[in-house]
């Protein structure tokens, strides 16, 4: 069995050290590029959201490199993220591809927790709990470590001296990492390029801009989705904070377990004036981080969005008005397949030119 | 003067009217309902909405402002859950923030949350939080509810049975429609929402216009939910969409018993529940049978001539296969 996953940043690495901890054999998608995307549209329904287009996509490609068992999270939010294992095992069954796909539920309780464990023993052949309940824990610990590594690149990034040198040392690391075999191997190479990226000369006392992302979880966190918008805020010399990431996406899940404490709390706290109820997606956090960044002196908020995103239209229509009370600049990015990345780039510029001049106001 | 208690005719307007019209007149209210969808509502609704919702969306925005200033409050209930087990649609979940953050100058807001997830066990909590704007007086507010939920019940027994609501005024009244019946007209199941099926100007009566052509209509409603249950269980998936359910539940029975000629489902641009169980039904359609299918995607730009020439065609071609589709010529 060749087991296969979509792409989401970079949970990929976790997951796959998680899978061939259990002895299974894995197999990378090739990182998200146009084909991708070209490949997962024209197999697509037409008006369904980006991350389902390219999710499929990864599917393909990896299945072309010998895939014959998909994983991908399932579950029942009222956006549409839960009928995408059934549509995308309707889809790759008509195109005769004969494949097994195994649909993980978000964690609410113990008891999918145990469930999830069932399905990962279909993976590893063992149902023995004591393999495969650590291999789990490795994997979500694998899952932090990658986080706060990328937090830091992304703080480094706009006060690095010499130009360039984060990207490089990202792209080496990148390159390691997909070399790594299991748990050890992986978590090792993360933690030397955190050593190297501490080692990397900043400027410790710049003026940097900062700004708040928000929005849907595969359009912050798939850099081919969102054209990279991370690094090129970063190159641009600004210090970007991401509201929704892989680890606290788990935490969220995980937090009814006595010794995990999530931000989902104050999130909503924040969001309660405005939204005071789940309606989906990441909807309510898009508006209680939103609040959280006016009162935490970010200079903007970008919010990520996939076309038709059902949630986040709601949240959409409420942040013009937090934008006018808490006074903070909001950003609308709106993506699918047509997302040209030269307008993109034009509006991204003229947001940050817009917070440097307010910046500059402020402090004469 | 009695308090006006203002609905707008739009969204699940065409589902549960009976139920809130009746329930609020009860306790002694004046309802007062938005005129039916007409140019100025539609592009006040697309001016005032976030540029991405979906049309029926936006169509609610304007019915909204229609009746604003009419009303001493408006009933938009924050619709989550409607059975055990589904959702509805996140935007309906959220129709309540956001009418509040698009529209100014609002009269109080009456938008208790209904959530059927789990249960029904609160229903009559809802029903109290809703009623005391009117009254303090609880066992009255639960009498009125349940006269008003007789009325409703009338009124689904009606639609089952093949009337088509067309408009909300008359939708209590009405108690025949104008349903075309001879021996062997054709019959063609219009599939939707029934925000999109019923709003005429939404959807350019295009059930009239298949009507006149001696066409019989038939709409979702009229299929019994036990039948459309039964069927849904045998669909591979789990579905946890009220409409979803009810759309493929709908095309399982049509293609089952071959009650239908033809399937026109319509949709419009931008509805993300569509753009998975549209796809779902065509497949789905296109694989286990031959009836003919055809998906009309509503959005702003309304031209009629593009509905009435592919209506037209689908017709024409339904009644033609009757006639002529073994007697075609080899040579062409």
């Amino acid at each position: 069995m060749k087991i296969t996953f979509p792409l989401m940043g970079n949970m990929y690495i976790a997951l796959k050290a998680v899978f061939e901890e259990l002895g299974a054999e894995v197999i990378i998608p090739p990182k998200c590029n146009k084909r991708t995307l070209e490949l997962g549209t024209l197999h697509s329904p037409e008006l369904i959201c980006i991350p389902f287009k390219i999710t499929l996509g990864n599917y393909l490609e990896s299945i072309e490199k010998g895939a014959d068992t998909l994983f991908m999270w399932g579950g029942s939010d009222p956006c549409r993220i839960g009928y995408y294992n059934m549509i995308q095992e309707e889809i790759l069954n008509t195109l005769g591809y004969d494949i097994e796909m195994i649909c993980g539920e978000p964690f609410k309780n113990l008891k999918e927790i145990k469930s999830f464990l069932n399905k990962l023993s279909k993976v590893s052949n063992t149902s023995n709990y004591f393999k495969l309940l650590p291999a789990f824990i490795k994997g979500i610990k694998l899952i932090y470590e990658i986080d706060e590594f990328d937090d830091l690149v992304i703080k480094t990034r706009p006060r690095e001296m010499i130009k360039g040198e984060v990207d490089k040392l990202y792209s080496k690391f990148e390159e390691e990492v997909n070399g790594a075999k299991g748990y050890k191997e992986t978590l090792n190479i993360i933690r030397k390029k955190k050593e190297e990226l501490k080692n990397v000369l900043i400027d410790k006392n710049k003026q940097v801009i900062r700004i708040g992302i928000v929005g849907e979880i595969y359009t912050v966190l798939e850099p081919y989705i969102n054209l990279d918008i991370i690094k090129k805020l970063g190159n641009m010399g600004v210090e970007v904070h991401r509201s929704v990431t892989s680890s606290e996406f788990i935490k969220e899940q995980i937090d009814f377990l006595p010794f995990i404490n999530s931000n989902k709390e104050e999130v909503h706290r924040a969001a309660e004036p405005y939204l005071n109820t789940e309606i989906g997606g990441h909807a309510r956090h898009t508006i209680g981080n939103t609040v959280l960044y006016s009162e935490k002196d970010f200079d903007g908020v970008i919010h990520l969005l996939p076309f038709t995103c059902m949630p986040e239209i709601v949240a959409q229509s409420i942040l013009p008005t937090i934008e006018k009370e808490k006074n903070i600049p909001v950003l609308k990015l709106i993506l699918d397949e047509m997302t040209g990345e030269a307008g993109y780039s034009t509006r991204i510029e003229a947001f940050v030119d817009l917070l440097q001049r307010k910046k500059e106001a402020y402090t004469q | 003067m009695s308090v006006k208690v203002g609905i707008p005719r739009a969204l699940l307007f065409y589902e549960y009217y009976p139920l809130w019209k009746a329930f609020f007149e009860e306790l002694g209210a004046q309802v007062i309902v938005s005129q039916k969808t007409n140019k100025e509502i539609f592009n006040n609704g697309i001016k005032s909405a976030v540029n991405e919702a979906c049309i029926p969306v936006k169509i609610y925005h304007g019915h909204v402002l229609d009746i604003k200033d009419k009303v001493d409050y408006l009933f938009i209930p924050r619709l989550k859950s409607i059975c055990k087990g589904e959702y509805i649609c996140p935007k309906f979940c959220g129709l309540p923030e956001m009418i509040k953050y698009s529209i100014n100058d609002l009269p109080p807001m009456i938008y208790p949350e209904i959530d059927f997830m789990k249960d029904k066990k609160n229903l009559k909590e809802i029903i109290c939080e809703v009623g005391k704007y009117f009254t303090g007086d609880s066992t009255r507010i639960l009498s009125a509810y349940d006269k008003a939920y007789l009325n409703y019940k009338a009124y689904k027994e009606s639609v089952n049975k093949g009337m088509i609501p067309m408009d909300g005024e008359s939708i209590i009244k009405e108690t025949s429609c104008s349903k075309v019946k001879t021996e062997d007209t054709k019959k063609i199941m219009i599939m939707a929402h029934s925000y999109n099926l019923y709003d005429t100007y939404m959807n350019m009566s295009i059930i009239n216009k298949i009507q006149s052509r001696g066409v019989e209509v038939l709409t979702p409603e009229m299929i019994d939910e036990e039948y459309i249950n039964d069927y849904v269980h045998k669909f591979k998936g789990n579905i946890y969409w009220t409409f979803a359910r009810k759309l493929i539940g709908t095309a399982m029975y049509s293609i089952d018993t071959k009650n239908v000629h033809g399937i026109i489902y319509i949709s419009t641009f931008g509805c993300g529940i569509d753009s998975v169980v549209g796809d779902m039904v065509e497949k789905h359609i296109r694989k286990e049978s031959n009836i003919p299918f055809v998906l009309v995607t509503l959005d702003e730009h309304s031209g009629e001539a593009g509905i009435n020439t592919r209506m037209e065609a689908f017709i024409d071609m339904i009644k033609w296969r009757d006639t002529s589709e073994n007697n075609i010529s080899a040579n062409g």
